[in-house]
């Protein structure tokens, strides 16, 4: 079968690579020969899109305000991020006098490790996940709230005010979030039955009809918390409107302050690697993973529908990006506790709803009847609107 | 391999708990802390509980560690470390590790390999918290949310009237 | 890596629990010491449920589960006494907090 072929040649290669040394090495070599593959593999991509991303950005940003973005380093300016890349390299390392250096040269370092280690357990294509664990959403989850720590570093580490500031603020907005990001995975987790993403893609298979697929994302409690999971998902990778951390009008640039050339590309790289990491399980979780939405479409191999999906997500998340100001910090807060979390909790609800009505109409009705009722609820509760008294007018005597 | 992974794993958790416990600045203390937990966990891992060793570095390493942290800075006045150390403390401490030694290593029935079995997964877990563990499920969710209350309560500051 | 083996680690570990327990005049650095005697005492119990005969039930990694639950909640509350008592007496000195004594 071609269609197979195409479809599983990484898998084939790699296979290939490995029959060199299947003979005369021990078993352990081989296996630690293979991660090793899977790792220079999962690098190698996702640094290059990373390079694609920045410029892609800036060049969209541009349009989206009316202007080219980088047009003059290569065709398109698509070499820019060489050029960036150089200039980052050649800066001079400033490290602040009365700077804690091993916490200061440390937290870039493992900023990074756990963004990329977070890519491992996202399946890219059919048998094409690196690191198959049984608890492989969990796993990503906790990597990613080793962050958290790892940003407090950097602030404390600079010995700078501001920077300690800035630190506190993105990991108080980190941990309000990862409630929300976490308890939206849950409904997925609950009507699946495993946390292992492979069998996550798997249970989202099969078509109605012949071409409706079966992604969760075209259920009432899937859409809700599709969308719930990627405005945490914004926050997490402290992406505009919820940039407070970072935006130089607030805060300098936040934990970032004191990290200069190569530290803070680390750091750009490890915000945007995040932004890989969450939109992936988004497409894992929600979209089918690699599936293709038509079943006529299926002969497109596995891993280019994912990038496509993926594709299509940081899309939006650079259009929201050029099209969004920025909301305030304690505005950002209230949305987290008082909005996010009760609607990540009515998913839960709706998804068990959904489920023991035997995932007929009926259950597609009810499911959306609990969500549209807490929706309504909340947006009655929280209608800031009428809390604005009228303007009083103090004037000098 | 095992063992070589272990004996790794053990100087790694070792070498950052001493650390943890004996520097003198509290911030590199609280991050070593950290450190040991991945140790610990690595351990969990080696042992076959996967999803023990996930919800160790989730809860300590991203949220135990977190708040240790934001204490130390909430308290911290202007000199950085406080002096003292009780080194009646170390004379204790040896002894009882010297007595749990002696004891370990004169159990004749503790010096034996692993068996082989399947590491335990996520769903077994699930059906045990939701079938025999129910009670203690709910008593762990019941002290939660009173640890969370009181927290709270104890922090926040007092209106002024 | 026989259970003599991964006994003696964890008492190592708890030792240096103790030894921060009880040597350190810092009250973070009490309430480090005992998440680390919390966290020596889990690797007993996994050590034990992975080397002893196979209940019916995982039992060992369930109280483990539960046991990093209770120590967490344990550990905000401390944590939350450390704050209070520091806003009070300015100090997290466990050596001066005697007004009760005598």
């Amino acid at each position: 079968m071609s269609g197979d072929a195409v479809d599983q040649i990484f898998i084939h290669a790699k296979q290939w690579l490995l029959s060199f040394m299947s003979g005369r090495a021990p078993d352990w070599l081989i296996q630690v020969a293979s991660s090793l593959i899977n790792i220079a593999v999962l690098l190698g991509v996702f640094l290059t899109l990373f390079a694609l991303i920045s410029v892609l950005e800036r060049k969209i940003l541009g349009r989206m305000q009316n202007r080219y973005g980088p047009n003059r380093v290569g065709p398109f300016g698509l070499f820019q991020p060489v050029a960036d890349g150089i200039k980052m390299l050649i800066k001079e390392d400033i490290v602040p006098a009365r700077a804690d250096k091993i916490v200061h040269f440390l937290a870039p370092v493992l900023i990074a490790a756990a963004a990329i280690l977070s890519l491992g357990v996202i399946p890219y294509g059919r048998n094409m996940t690196p690191f198959v664990i049984d608890g492989g959403i969990l796993f990503f989850f906790a990597v990613g709230s080793a962050t958290e720590l790892t940003v407090f570093m950097a602030g404390w580490g600079s010995n700078n005010k501001y920077s300690m500031l800035g630190a506190m603020r993105a990991i108080g907005q980190m941990i309000s979030y990862e409630l929300p990001l976490i308890i939206t995975v849950l409904p997925v987790v609950m009507i699946v039955g495993s946390l292992n993403p492979d069998k996550i893609v798997v249970a989202q298979s099969s078509y109605t009809f012949g071409f409706v697929p079966h992604w969760f994302v075209f259920t009432p409690w899937g859409a809700t918390a599709f969308l719930l999971f990627f405005v945490s998902g914004l926050v997490e990778s402290n992406r505009t409107p919820f940039d407070v951390p970072e935006g130089e009008s607030e805060i300098v640039a936040g934990h970032m302050t004191e990290y200069s050339g190569f530290k803070y590309a680390t750091f750009f790289m490890a915000e945007y690697i995040g932004m890989f990491a969450v939109s992936g399980l988004g497409v894992t979780l929600f979209l089918g993973g690699w599936h293709a939405p038509l079943r006529f479409l299926e002969f497109i191999p596995s891993y280019v529908w994912f990038f496509i999906k993926l594709s299509i997500l940081l899309f939006v998340y650079i259009w929201l990006r050029g099209t969004l100001p920025r909301t305030r910090v304690d505005q950002i807060m209230n949305f987290a506790w008082k909005f996010m979390l009760p609607m990540a909790f009515t998913c839960v609800v709706a998804a068990a709803v959904w489920h023991y009505t035997d995932r007929g109409l009926r259950g597609w009705l009810w499911s959306f009847v609990v969500i549209a009722a807490v929706y309504v609820t909340l947006s009655i509760l929280l209608d800031t609107r009428r809390k604005f008294a009228p303007r009083t007018y103090r004037f000098a005597e | 391999m095992s063992t070589v992974a272990f004996t790794i794993i053990a100087i790694l958790t070792l070498a950052a708990a001493l650390a943890a416990a004996t520097l003198p600045k509290l911030m590199h203390a609280a991050l070593s802390f950290a450190v040991m937990f991945v140790g610990i966990s690595a351990f969990f891992f080696l042992l076959g509980a996967e999803f023990v060793g996930l919800v160790q570095i989730f809860v300590y390493i991203g949220a135990v560690a977190v708040l240790i942290v934001f204490t130390i800075l909430l308290t911290r006045h202007d000199t950085e470390k406080v002096r003292g150390f009780n080194w009646n403390g170390v004379v204790v401490a040896v002894a009882v590790f010297a007595g749990l030694i002696w004891a370990i290593t004169k159990t004749k029935s503790l010096s034996q390999a692993p068996l082989q079995i399947e590491p335990v997964t996520v769903q077994r877990i699930g059906e045990l918290l939701m079938t025999s563990y129910v009670w203690p499920l709910q008593c762990v969710g019941v002290l939660l949310t009173a640890a969370l209350i009181g927290a709270l309560i104890l922090v926040m500051e007092e209106k002024r009237e | 890596m026989t259970l003599s083996n991964l006994l003696i680690v964890s008492a190592a570990l708890f030792c240096v629990g103790l030894l921060a327990a009880l040597s350190r005049r810092h009250a973070i650095f009490i309430l480090i010491g005992i998440e680390m005697m919390l966290a020596a005492a889990n690797i007993n119990f996994i050590a034990f449920w992975r080397f002893g005969p196979q209940p019916a039930q995982p039992t060992g990694v369930m109280v483990a589960i539960f046991a990093i639950a209770i120590a967490a909640a344990e550990a905000a509350v401390g944590l939350a006494m450390v704050i209070a008592v520091y806003r009070h007496f300015r100090t997290t000195n466990v050596d001066q907090l005697n007004r009760l004594k005598g």
